[in-house]
């Protein structure tokens, strides 16, 4: 006896597509066009990276040299054989310095807390990520406000008052504040490059640790520290890059266009290439002759922040293909 | 294995567990050390706010005035007054009023009464004079000056009578804004879908990461690059009459921002699942199609919020503006110079008088930007949060 | 230290040992375990001798992982869990309210899934919990390291490179490299966790082999969802199906005269 049933799909409607073959039929005008609008933007993008190296690096090449770079000038910042840049980068390089030891314990101690502390929804935990979401996001400008408002106008004259000097010491542009600012400016790149470390480590070998008899403790600096150090290293390098090219922050709590001798005590003031550049530039009278300086103090600006990104950015990528290994 | 060894280490047996907490104070201490250290991050940002509105405070609520001519509290009037009034009338800061004697503050209040007499008595009927400039209206609305045809916006804080009013620089920022986000918008966006939907990975891999050097150049850079190069170069294609001008300002601008927008849009085009890409894909869409239709719609939170953070990048920015333009014209044009908030705090700080109505200004403008980016974060941020949440949880 | 190497025995010897019928060594009592709202292990109780190997065996989900989790306390770790019940080890109430959870890990040792060596030297894995116990000189150091590389069967494969990366090894040695970590620390109590699920048939057999010869020295739990594996090494197993504890015994009955049908059901391969 026949068992058919009748199908449940009866197809009544024709086919969509009658050719037997699966070559194009006409040319997808607006996808490639699309396309090729989104590629042109990428490219243009790369493009204006590239023209901006290349003309520093070609205008800035002829007036750098050794001697530019260890070089005190006298008062006289125009004759591009004679002038240097010597203090300018002793005054990055001192309060970058100063700014990094305060950061990075504190940028880490953070991190480290909302990694392996903070339970994951508590209000405290979101209030803190989000107070450190707010801090990345506040312009330069008004950390330079802060800077004179709380650190020198605050902290630097009740310092003053505290220890009975006669004259404002810290109650000035000094280069301990123009420090702290940075480190607060700063510290959301260290939480953010050390979280992201912290977060790459298998949880097993937490789990190895804790279930041979270690503390949380004991299983944080012995185990986990040590393999996100390369991480907490990117975090601290990025952070020390942006700080040598911001000069916003640095306007109003430290920085001088002319120092006599390079900075020694915390509470000096310092000269800074960045901001060479900007008074140079804006307020040069002979535009001509500073161009040269110019560009020779900007290949070393970018030689300094750029340098140091590319490093923090190849360190990463090294630690995420070794731990990429490892899962 | 003998045990005689274990039993011997472990003289306690069982007992030894039962010691709970107390056994280690060092954890406890460390555990409370290391979340104090971490609360520092909301104190930072409570600092920062409170120490720059603090000293926009006594602007804000209408206690200074720098009319020229006032009715001079005479010194004897001294204790009626209480010691915010009395601040703000002799402009001083608050370390400075604690400083100062009773004696001393007559003595200041006393300079005042005979500056009042000593003016000039044809300038004493300049309507101008009798005009407090630290108000809210001057601050505001537009105001017909002595000397002006018509009412004008006019931020000049520096002459006889200074005018604060604040709209020029509004619209300077907001000249400035709108061309980086109008330039910087299409191409990061256009260049985060082609690098995240249509090209090859090992592109991707390469492109990514030189986009994100374009972050890595100092402000100071690309102002610098503004000035020098790009102004000429703008200037002979467009042939504008203001060589440096808002429209250069705001292309700078655009450098700087691209890299913020390109990298949070094309964080979020990644993070829409393959799935949907793969499904239009086997159904015989082109790569442009499932971009175009499937992934930046499900992606449009993304870079909306990447487009909000931008523009409370570009707001903030300073030094570019800064190198670029230097007047202060209150026009519509783009080809005219601006200044902008950032520009003029970092401008003219340098010259105000500690405790002065120009200082308490410079750092209002502060606080209202601080205010006006910490929205936009948050905005931006509650959007990409609720973006990751709809593609993880409600899925 | 020539006095550690441990004759191997047969499988079939094990399997046919019955149960030791002594005070419980391990005594779980009526115990519950809430994952926020719902209920993953229901009313579990079941008493594990001393010295011996016990098999948890299940469906995926069961809840074997869980429990044995329990055991050590790791499930501390998760943050809405909520446990009823009482475990007691050695007649000590593990989850009593001053008992100090490092110290029970000290006696409780667990080897994992997957198997997780510090990326550290060789030497440096299994010397992690003896610094951690206080060991200091190098000498009672490096005897004990041997010694616990010997009883997991690896000292002869890696005596020449103890300094270099535990992360270079196979598989199965680093998983033999986590075993010996956990016995360097002498515990009492080893808990395996599907300890060979990752591993191919040869290394597999390697660690059965010495799980045979460690049951001389500790008490030994393993997870496992190979029927044949339990089988094998195990001297009592529990059966563990949704939550309950189904049926326990020794392994023997278990496998050839179970009491529930669904046991029967499950080691005869109807489902799983």
């Amino acid at each position: 006896m026949e068992t058919t049933s009748s199908p449940v799909y009866q197809p009544t409607s024709a086919p969509l597509s009658s050719r037997r073959h699966f070559r194009a039929d006409k040319f997808d005008f607006w996808s490639f066009f699309f396309s090729g609008l989104t590629g042109l933007a990428t490219l243009l993008i790369v493009g204006i990276l590239v023209v901006i190296l290349a003309n520093i690096v070609y205008n800035g090449w002829r007036g750098f040299s050794w001697h530019f770079v260890s070089t005190i000038p006298k008062k006289d910042f125009f004759d591009i054989n004679t002038t240097g840049v010597l203090p300018m980068i002793v005054g990055t390089a001192f309060r970058v310095v100063v700014m990094t030891i305060f950061v990075i314990p504190v940028g880490v101690i953070t991190a480290i807390y909302l990694t392996e502390y903070a339970a994951n929804n508590s209000i405290i935990t979101r209030i803190i990520r989000a107070a450190v979401n707010n801090l990345a996001g506040v312009p330069s400008i008004v950390f330079g406000l802060f800077g004179l408002g709380f650190f020198i106008n605050f902290v630097g004259k009740n310092m003053d008052y505290v220890l009975h000097n006669t004259s404002a010491v810290w109650g000035q542009p000094a280069l301990i504040w123009s420090a702290l600012t940075l480190a607060v400016m700063t510290m959301p790149v260290v939480i953010v490059a050390t979280e992201e470390s912290l977060k790459a480590i298998p949880p097993g070998l937490r789990e190895a640790s804790l279930a041979l008899g270690a503390t949380k403790l004991e299983t944080i600096l012995k185990i986990v520290l040590p393999q996100a150090l390369p991480g907490i290293m990117t975090g601290g390098i990025l952070a020390i890059s942006r700080a040598s090219g911001e000069v916003a922050p640095i306007l109003f709590t430290g920085v001088a266009y002319y120092m006599a001798s390079l900075p020694t005590h915390l509470s000096d003031q310092f000269m800074d290439l960045g901001y060479h550049v900007f008074v140079l530039s804006t307020q040069s009278p002979n535009i001509q002759q500073t161009q040269p300086i110019l560009y020779a103090t900007v290949l070393v600006l970018l030689l300094l922040t750029f340098a140091l990104n590319i490093v923090a950015v190849l360190i990463r990528a090294r630690v995420r293909k070794k731990l990429r290994s490892m899962h | 294995m003998p045990t005689n060894n274990q039993n011997s280490r472990r003289s306690h047996g069982w007992m030894g567990i039962h010691r709970g907490h107390k056994a280690r104070p060092m954890e406890w201490l460390a555990e409370k050390f290391i979340f104090l250290v971490s609360l520092s991050a909301i104190l930072m940002v409570l600092l920062i706010f409170l120490f720059v509105a603090r000293e926009a405070l006594p602007v804000f609520f209408g206690q200074t005035n720098t009319a020229l001519v006032q009715k001079p509290i005479p010194p004897e009037d001294l204790e009626k007054h209480s010691a915010a009034e009395l601040q703000a009338y002799l402009e001083l800061t608050p370390e400075q009023y604690a400083k100062i004697s009773k004696a001393g503050l007559r003595d200041l209040m006393s300079v005042k009464v005979d500056a009042q007499n000593d003016i000039p008595e044809d300038f004493r009927n300049d309507p101008d004079a009798q005009i407090n400039t630290t108000e809210w209206q001057y601050m505001i609305k537009p105001h017909q000056w002595n000397g002006y045809a018509k009412p004008e916006y006019i931020w000049q804080p520096v002459g006889q009578v200074k005018k604060f009013n604040l709209i020029p620089l509004f619209i300077g920022t907001l000249k400035t804004t709108l061309i980086g986000l109008f330039f910087a918008v299409p191409l990061a966006v256009g260049a985060a879908i082609y690098v995240s939907q249509l090209a090859r990975p090992r592109t991707r891999e390469i492109v990514k990461p030189v986009i994100e050097m374009l972050s890595g150049i100092p402000s100071v850079v690309v102002g610098f690059f503004a000035l020098i190069v790009m102004a000429t170069v703008l200037q002979s294609v467009l042939r504008y009459e203001t060589r440096l001008n808002a429209f250069v300002a705001g292309i700078a601008l655009g450098f700087a921002v691209i890299p913020v927008i390109f990298s949070i849009a094309e964080d979020a085009l990644t993070s829409v699942p393959r799935s949907y890409s793969q499904a239009a894909l086997a159904l015989g869409a082109s790569r442009w199609q499932t971009a175009w239709q499937v992934v930046l719609p499900a992606a449009l939170p993304g870079v909306f919020a990447a487009t909000v953070l931008g523009f409370g990048r570009a707001i903030g920015e300073t030094m570019i503006v800064l190198m670029v333009c230097s007047a202060s014209v209150v026009s519509w044009n783009v080809f005219d110079s601006a200044r902008s908030i950032t520009t003029t705090i970092a401008a003219e700080m340098a010259e105000a008088v500690n405790g002065g109505p120009h200082y308490r200004i410079l750092f209002m403008l502060g606080a209202l930007l601080f205010a006006a980016t910490f929205i936009s974060n948050l905005i931006g941020d509650f959007v990409i949060h609720r973006f990751k949440q709809k593609l993880e949880g409600k899925r | 230290m020539a006095d550690t190497l441990i004759p191997k025995i047969a499988p079939q010897e094990t399997t046919a040992t019955a149960a030791k019928s002594e005070t419980p060594f391990i005594d779980i009592q009526n115990v519950c375990l809430y994952y926020g709202a719902s209920k993953a292990l229901k009313n579990i109780s079941v008493q594990l001798d001393e010295k011996v190997v016990t098999a948890f065996i299940g469906p995926s989900g069961c809840g074997k992982s869980t429990l044995l989790r329990c055991l050590n306390r790791m499930n501390d770790l998760i943050d809405s869990v909520r446990i009823e019940g009482s475990i007691k080890i050695g007649g000590h109430d593990i989850y009593d309210g001053d008992v100090d959870v490092i110290e029970l890990r000290k006696r409780v040792g667990m080897v994992f899934q997957k198997s997780n060596p510090f990326p550290k030297s060789i030497y440096e894995n299994v010397a992690y919990g003896l610094r951690l116990h206080g060991i200091k000189s190098k000498s009672e150091m490096d005897g004990r390291i041997e010694e616990s590389l010997r009883g997991s069967a690896l000292w002869d494969e890696v005596k020449d490179r103890l300094h270099s990366s535990a992360l270079g090894l196979s598989g199965g040695q680093q998983q033999r490299l986590c075993i010996a970590r956990a016995i360097a620390i002498k515990p009492e109590v080893i808990l395996m966790d599907e300890p060979a699920s990752a591993l191919d048939p040869i290394a597999t057999a390697r660690v059965e082999d010495l799980i045979l010869d460690l049951k001389k020295e500790f008490t030994i739990v393993i997870v496992t969802h190979n029927m044949q594996q339990a089988a094998r090494i195990s001297d009592q197993t529990a059966f563990f199906y949704m939550g309950e504890l189904v049926e326990f015994g020794p392994t023997t009955k278990i496998f050839t005269n179970p009491a529930q049908k669904r046991t029967e059901d499950y080691v005869s391969g109807r489902f799983g």
